[in-house]
């Protein structure tokens, strides 16, 4: 049987990380749900043997039933038929695996029938969903707005629509609209209070909606009127057995064909109102977008990795001139980097999960209890770091999602432009990872400002300060630089006092934060474990050259400069 | 109705994917070459009870399977998929049976499990590919049997309709219950294994297991019941060692020769794109081409 868990080791070295026991001890709670749930474990070791063993699982689903599925649903596509969207047969079949194995709702407490998993493992499972089928991931990784409806719904909004979810329902999160994408301050639809039965009304249109037929939506609507800001939304959830909500198109894409991108027609669609009045947008689509940026990382890093084995595999069985093309220098550099990206993507996904998955819990805590100081300090410091960390991850791996795409077939050749191969799926499919949930761009915006206020320099010092193995001295010695010239760039940018020079420079700084942290990662994981070793001395090779490259531009750029550039 | 429906198991060697290493040199299968595997036609069988308990509220599906100690995997599988309990049939007396006395061992396990209305197995399993044991059993129970079977459905009290594959086409029956029914491999594929299933099984295991290789969650089956996996032996289903085992087992191997297979099942298949790619994944799947 084929199992995406087993066949790469990364996976249960990333599970294994010692931050998890704090992150167990947190979501666990003294383990106090052992007596109340046969399927709740019992100490730190048994919490951990279940991930791995419904990790394994996953692997298999992937392998055996997703991956397999993933041309036919690619070539199908969801149909549209009154109103409404059935999935492609090959999409039923996967949903119906993942129902069947109770994978809906894993991040759930148990009292909702969820499985009380801390991101780390969700996350995981995300990473292997996005590799056997990145458009199916959408459909599957939408639970997570369950996370939100926690956060910020009710007790007897929990009750109502968190089993549901965990039970196999899925979930959908309407923000965009035609004239609301980047900036979802300017959302129209309109969201009035029925008087009669106190219930709110739902009008207007959204567009570009992931899974917009979904049974549970989360909807972003403009609950006060004559207001034009996002100050004006609030967040409100409809349930598809109210009806209301037509799908009127479903959207004709480039990748992720089997995930329906809808437009939906909401007509006085009876809906609830989620949190407070006004918190909409500025408070809980916030939360909820760090999540699905979170889910878009481990969609990138299922992407990184499928594009490398359909490269890798290819350049070992494709002969020419009498060799397989593998042993060509040209050909097996192409694989070298596309593994480099895979693992350093990968590093920095469970470094984030971590990071999430610390202050989330305390967070959870905080709302039975009071957090003690050292807590308090705890949840700010990982809050910080997850906040830090989640754009620059974003814009970092799916980037390199799409890098991998691209060489996996170019190690094709003619054969990667035809439809006979998956990397052409996966190209197209990596695409949109770096648009949706924030453009890079946006992803750079978040993140510039932890450049400036120096977070990711600290995080770095503390990566530095770490025990490093003699062999591997040079790596550090190597990332010891990179981080000079980092700090060299901030500072020449930052004296020159200029907004729009630290604008055009953003995303060059953000990149060189990027290379340094993930180059530590890997440092760390090399230290461990011999199977990052190469992905570590490679990495840090490609990344000193893109962070000299970087100095060489910033350093000639003179802030008369943006003129040549400037519309 | 509610159903208490008994799955036959057999834990086999896996010899879908075999290397040279597969037979001994006189000709019989290297068990410890191979690894050691739910029979595949047995998890049809489950996925086929699982449904009925699902379509009837209130059934219980409970796996027997005969075999060494490290059978008792076969019983966890069954319980991480949906199984409500199982057996365990381990006995010296019944090493080296043949298929006539692993159905009457199983059939007297059976007898003492008593309250059945249904026995489901695989239709053969890949290690003798005999399909004889699931007939032999339901004669010795003095029950219906329905071979084949792709769908088994309950329709009313005491009566089940059945869609058997045949070489040629389709065929539907209906028997009375009490019956046995032996599932083909064409039926659907078994669910996955569950995660709360998983976690709340995983340290299921045999007294036997826990006394070889005590672990550190065994205690966790004094307050839970459910995580000790039963045993029976010969004498707890009462059979007759005669009948058990070599003893009972008239089948001798006199020769072993290496035939190549010209044909085997026949399929109609329409020139439809969902045709061809049904068999392409056959083919592939059962390592005939790729």
């Amino acid at each position: 049987m084929a199992n995406y868990y087993l066949d790469t080791p990364h996976y249960k070295y990333h599970l294994q990380h010692p931050l998890m026991r704090r992150i167990v001890e947190l979501k666990e709670r003294n383990f106090a749900d052992r007596d109340a749930y046969d399927y709740a474990p019992v100490d730190f070791d048994d919490a951990m043997d279940s991930y791995d063993r419904v990790l394994e699982t996953v692997g298999e689903i992937c392998a055996e039933i997703i991956a397999p599925n993933a041309e036919s649903v690619d070539h199908d596509g969801p149909t549209l038929a009154n109103g409404h969207v059935t999935y492609a047969s090959g999409t039923q079949i996967n949903l119906d695996a993942i129902r069947k194995a109770g994978l809906m709702g894993m991040a759930m407490p148990r009292r909702y029938n969820g499985l009380n998993f801390p991101v780390v493992p969700y996350i995981m499972a995300a990473d292997m969903v996005s590799r056997a089928d990145a458009g199916f991931e959408n459909i599957w990784g939408l639970q997570d707005c369950a996370e939100t409806l926690y956060e910020f719904g009710n007790a007897d909004q929990h009750a109502r629509y968190i089993p549901r979810v965990c039970n196999g329902e899925t979930m959908s999160m309407d923000l965009t609209e035609p004239d609301a994408g980047s900036d979802l301050q300017a959302v129209m639809l309109k969201a009035t209070l029925d008087d009669a039965d106190g219930s709110w009304r739902l009008n207007g249109v959204k567009r570009f909606i992931t899974n917009g037929d979904s049974d549970i939506h989360l909807v972003l609507a403009r609950s006060e009127e004559g207001t034009k800001d996002g100050r004006g939304l609030s967040m409100f959830i409809y349930d598809k057995r109210n009806g209301g909500v037509t799908v009127r198109r479903i959207e004709n894409k480039l990748g992720i064909k089997g995930s329906p991108t809808c437009e939906l027609v909401f007509r006085n669609a009876k809906a609830e109102l989620c949190g407070e009045r006004r918190l909409g947008l500025i408070k809980y689509v916030m939360a909820l977008m760090n999540g699905a940026r979170l889910g878009i990382m481990a969609q990138a890093v299922g992407l990184c990795e499928a594009a490398y084995w359909e490269g890798w595999k290819y350049a070992r069985e494709r002969k020419q001139f009498g060799r397989a093309i593998i042993e060509f220098p040209a050909v097996y550099e192409m694989v070298a980097m596309m593994r480099a990206r895979a693992d350093a993507s990968r590093a920095i996904l469970y470094e984030t999960a971590r990071f999430v998955d610390v202050y989330k819990a305390l967070e959870d805590i905080s709302r039975e209890r009071k957090l003690t100081p050292e807590e308090r300090t705890e949840q700010k410091k990982y809050s910080k770091l997850a906040d830090a960390f989640t754009p620059l991850g974003k814009a970092m791996t799916t980037e390199y999602a799409n890098a991998n795409a691209y060489d996996s077939i170019q190690i094709h050749g003619g054969s990667g432009f035809m439809k006979d191969y998956a990397c052409e799926r996966i190209y197209r499919d990596a695409r949109i990872t770096n648009i949706y949930e924030g453009t890079t761009q946006l992803q750079v915006v978040a993140a510039i400002r932890h450049v400036t206020t120096g977070t990711y320099l600290a995080q770095i010092r503390e990566y530095d300060a770490l025990s490093c193995k003699p062999e591997l001295e040079h790596l550090r010695s190597a990332l010891q630089d990179m981080t000079a010239i980092y700090e060299a760039m901030v500072d020449r940018i930052l004296l020159a006092r200029n907004s729009e020079l630290l604008d055009f420079h953003a995303r060059r700084l953000v990149e060189s934060a990027g290379r340094c942290i993930m180059g530590y990662l890997l440092l760390q994981q090399a230290g461990d474990s011999d199977i990052f070793r190469r992905s570590a001395e490679v990495y840090v090779a490609m990344g000193r050259a893109a962070i000299s490259s970087a100095q060489t531009f910033i350093e000639g750029f003179a802030p008369e400069d943006l003129e040549q550039y400037r519309p | 109705m509610s159903l208490n429906i008994i799955v036959l198991a057999k834990q086999v060697p896996d010899t879908r994917n075999v290397g040279k290493d597969a037979m001994k040199e006189d000709g019989t299968v290297n068990r410890a070459a191979l690894p050691a595997i739910f029979n595949p036609e047995d998890l049809n069988a489950l996925e086929q009870a699982l449904r009925l308990k699902d379509e009837n509220p209130g059934s219980t599906v409970t796996l027997l399977t005969m075999g060494p100690a490290r059978a008792a995997e076969i019983i966890r599988e069954g319980l991480f998929r949906g199984a409500d309990g199982g057996y365990l049939l381990t006995d010296r007396a019944f090493a080296g049976a043949d298929t006539l006395a692993t159905s009457y061992a199983l059939s007297m396990a059976i007898r003492k499990i008593k309250d059945y209305d249904i026995v489901i197995c695989g239709r053969q399993a890949i290690d003798g590919d005999t399909a004889q044991v699931g007939p032999q059993v339901a004669e010795k129970l003095g029950i219906p049997q329905v071979t084949y079977a792709e769908n088994i459905r309950c329709i009313g009290s005491g009566t089940i309709e059945v869609r058997r594959r045949l070489e040629r086409g389709v065929e539907t029956v209906q028997t009375a219950l009490p019956a046995l029914v032996t599932v083909n491999g064409s039926a659907p594929a078994c669910r996955p294994r569950n995660a709360r299933l998983l976690q709340k099984y995983k340290h299921a295991r045999t007294a036997s297991e826990r006394k070889t290789a005590p672990a550190a969650y065994d205690y966790l089956a004094d307050s839970r019941l459910y995580l000790t996996i039963a045993e029976w032996s010969a004498a707890g289903v009462e059979a007759n060692t005669a009948l058990c085992g070599l003893s009972g087992s008239p089948t001798k191997v006199k020769k072993i020769e290496n035939v190549v297979f010209r044909a085997k099942e026949s399929k109609a298949l329409s020139a439809a794109d969902a045709d061809i790619d049904e068999l392409m994944k056959e083919l592939i799947l059962n390592h005939t081409i790729g």
